[in-house]
């Protein structure tokens, strides 16, 4: 076991080097790229164009958080791509394949199994239960306050760590592609996305992360039919080429070590997939469809669109090993003279980029870079208008004036804490350049699955779920979730710089993930309260609600 | 909701088949997903050497196509629940909210 684990340490850390999207090492500020910068202009002031359009029709507080609730199955599936498929994805995962071949394509699986699953058991529940966050339903017949001040401090927790690593992303990423100063490109990209989301709230954001998946899909098709034009489309022939350039030859076929005990296996897969269900910025994007019916639809093409963006993502990584490995023009010199080898400029989450210009010259790496850049607005929008209705809706609204406050003063609120958020993740983002971000990712994804996802299931779930279970429980998920991280061989080891870590794994999702079932389980049967057994009551009603969508909440018209 | 009105929801034949039904149909697709997953990774945890096993007399080795046609069953496994309940499920819903005239 312990020399199981000493394999699949350092392959672990390599992912979460992958889920950050970190660029490697110190950047050099690149020459300006003009067609770049020209390319993304018109990205900018294409969606500010779309962000006046929908100020004009975001009024009200569910036109705000919603988008009115009349977004088709087939946008919000496209939209929930564009959320889902970040820079990190794109760029980490291209960059594993490269790096080590198969084992990318084991990454790609466990973030995509999750979708089909979240459709079958979550999507209609979620639909037509809720309103504009997830906390609606979490605290649909349990009592408001403590429920939603835990889910607003586990959306919040889960937004700002994901903000933190795409700006930090963000940062490097404009540094090295357009020549910008880091400090700059993080202002940017801040000020871009307080706009969007101030302004045009839902709507805007939608058609932003709308066009970004389109833009994202186009480009990767592109790359990824030049590389196999090379080889007259046959599989078999690009596989020979990597397999020949490649210094693993063979290796890179078949998995390597990714995940190599079962632990860590089982606890990334939990991580994943019920990380996956509990984003609040995914889950909010169920409430901006008409009904359950075009929820499902989201659920379905998102998962088409995500699966084929993977399937591009490995053979843009094998095209890689054979067009950008090697390729003199690519390599890092400075680091070459150090350490040998073959690295190439900015570290392997690169490879994509240095791809695009292999495969169409300065324009179409402008073009790759600018849906670099634009990928990380669109999920930053999407993350903070989240977090934004985490803190106007479920607590200034329902905590703190306890659910008797109009909506224009609740809008206005989420309008502030847009820019509050937006200012604390300029800030974050520049005071986290030089730090190890790697873990924050994983963090993200161990709250919402220990805190967000526990909670969410089992109120739609299991009847006998009382406030007291779901609050002691929830928190005692967060508490381990945090607890096991910084325990664990990332923050531990890494960061501290101590010996070896106290937790041995990197994915604490398994452990946290069970505490908080338990906890919940435990905290709620041994609950004899009046108010318990009237939680505990009122859940055929709601249960009929989830089932049938009567009163449900319906679309407004436009 | 008054608690007659719960219990002649629950009653209702047509309710009780639209829950029972879709519950299993959810279920069953759900454990299918999850029995494909894990055994991909636990293949690749206890005998990486099955996915690393060549086909024919080139390079390629079975982990490729059983990696590429999970995302498939993913997808495929999406597209069947959909159809399913958007078309049967919701139809049963319909009549169910119809039976039940004001409560609805």
């Amino acid at each position: 076991m312990k020399k199981l684990l000493f394999i699949a340490l350092p392959l672990l850390l390599n992912v979460a080097a992958v889920a950050s999207g970190t660029i490697e090492g110190e950047i050099e500020k690149q020459p300006l790229n003009v067609s770049a910068i020209i390319m993304f202009l018109l990205f900018v002031s294409g969606t500010l164009g779309i962000t006046y359009w929908a100020a004009k029709r975001t009024k009200t507080a569910k036109d705000f958080y919603t988008a009115g609730g009349g977004i088709t199955g087939f946008q919000n599936g496209m939209a929930i791509a564009g959320d889902y498929m970040s820079a990190a994805s794109f760029l980490g995962i291209s960059g594993l394949v490269y790096l080590a071949g198969y084992d990318g394509l084991i990454y790609s699986i466990g973030f995509l199994v999750g979708w089909p699953v979240i459709l079958f058991l979550i999507s209609e529940r979620l639909r037509n239960l809720g309103k504009y966050t997830f906390a609606d339903v979490a605290a649909y017949r349990l009592k408001q306050a403590p429920i939603r001040t835990l889910a607003a401090f586990g959306s919040i927790a889960t937004v700002i760590l994901y903000l933190i690593a795409q700006m930090v992303g963000a940062g490097k990423l404009i540094q090295l592609l357009f020549g910008l100063p880091y400090e700059l490109a993080v202002v940017l990209v801040g000020t871009l996305m307080i706009l969007y989301v101030t302004f045009g709230g839902m709507l805007a954001t939608t058609w932003v992360q709308i066009i970004k998946a389109i833009l994202l899909l186009s480009g990767a098709t592109f790359m990824a039919l030049a590389v196999l034009y090379q080889f007259d489309f046959s599989l078999e022939a690009m596989f020979a080429k990597a397999v020949e350039v490649h210094g693993k030859g063979e290796a890179i076929m078949s998995p390597g070590g990714l995940v190599s005990d079962p632990i860590s296996a089982i606890s990334l897969g939990v991580a994943l997939m019920f990380g996956t269900a509990g984003l609040p910025h995914i889950l909010m994007r169920f409430f901006t469809v008409s009904d359950a019916k075009e929820a499902r639809k989201s659920v379905f093409y998102a998962t088409g669109f995500i699966g084929y963006f993977y399937i591009l993502t490995f053979i843009i990584g094998f095209g890689a090993i054979i067009m950008v490995l090697n390729n003199p023009e690519y390599l890092d010199l400075a680091k070459q003279a150090i350490s040998g080898g073959s690295p190439i400029l900015g570290g392997k989450n690169m490879a994509a980029i240095h791809l695009s210009h292999a495969v169409g010259g300065n324009f179409f790496l402008g073009f790759i870079s600018a849906v670099a850049f634009a990928t990380i607005l669109a999920v930053v929008s999407g993350l903070t208008l989240a977090g934004a209705s985490a803190i106007s809706h479920d607590l200034y609204a329902n905590v703190f004036e306890k659910g008797a406050c109009d909506e224009a003063k609740e809008m206005r609120v989420s309008k502030i804490a847009t820019i509050a958020l937006g200012i604390i993740a300029i800030f974050l983002g520049i005071a986290f350049e030089k730090q190890n971000i790697a873990f924050v990712v994983g963090l993200a994804f161990a709250i919402a699955a220990s805190a967000n996802f526990p909670v969410l299931f089992l109120s739609m779930f299991w009847s006998k779920l009382t406030t007291r279970g779901a609050v002691i429980g929830g928190s005692l998920g967060l508490g381990t979730a945090i607890l096991l991280v910084i325990l664990g061989p990332i923050v531990w080891v890494q960061i501290f710089g101590y010996e070896t870590a106290i937790f041995p794994y990197k994915y604490p999702a398994l452990f946290s993930v069970t505490v908080a079932f338990i906890g919940i389980w435990f905290f709620s049967v041994t609950d004899k309260s009046d108010a318990a057994a009237k939680e505990i009551e009122a859940f055929e009603a709601q249960d009929i609600r989830s089932q049938t969508g009567i009163g449900a909440e319906g679309a407004s018209s436009h | 909701m008054t608690k007659e009105q719960i219990e002649h929801v629950r009653n209702n034949p047509k309710y009780q088949k639209l829950v029972r039904e879709r519950s299993k149909f959810a279920w069953t697709l759900s454990i299918i997903m999850l029995i494909v997953y894990y055994t991909f990774i636990m293949t690749i945890a206890f005998k990486p050497a099955l996915l690393g096993a060549k086909i024919g007399s080139g390079v390629m080795t079975i982990g490729i196509p059983v990696g590429i046609a999970i995302i498939f069953i993913a997808f495929i496994l999406a597209g069947i629940y959909v159809r399913r309940a958007n078309g049967e499920f919701d139809q049963l819903t319909k009549e169910v909210r119809e039976e039940l005239g004001d409560i609805a």
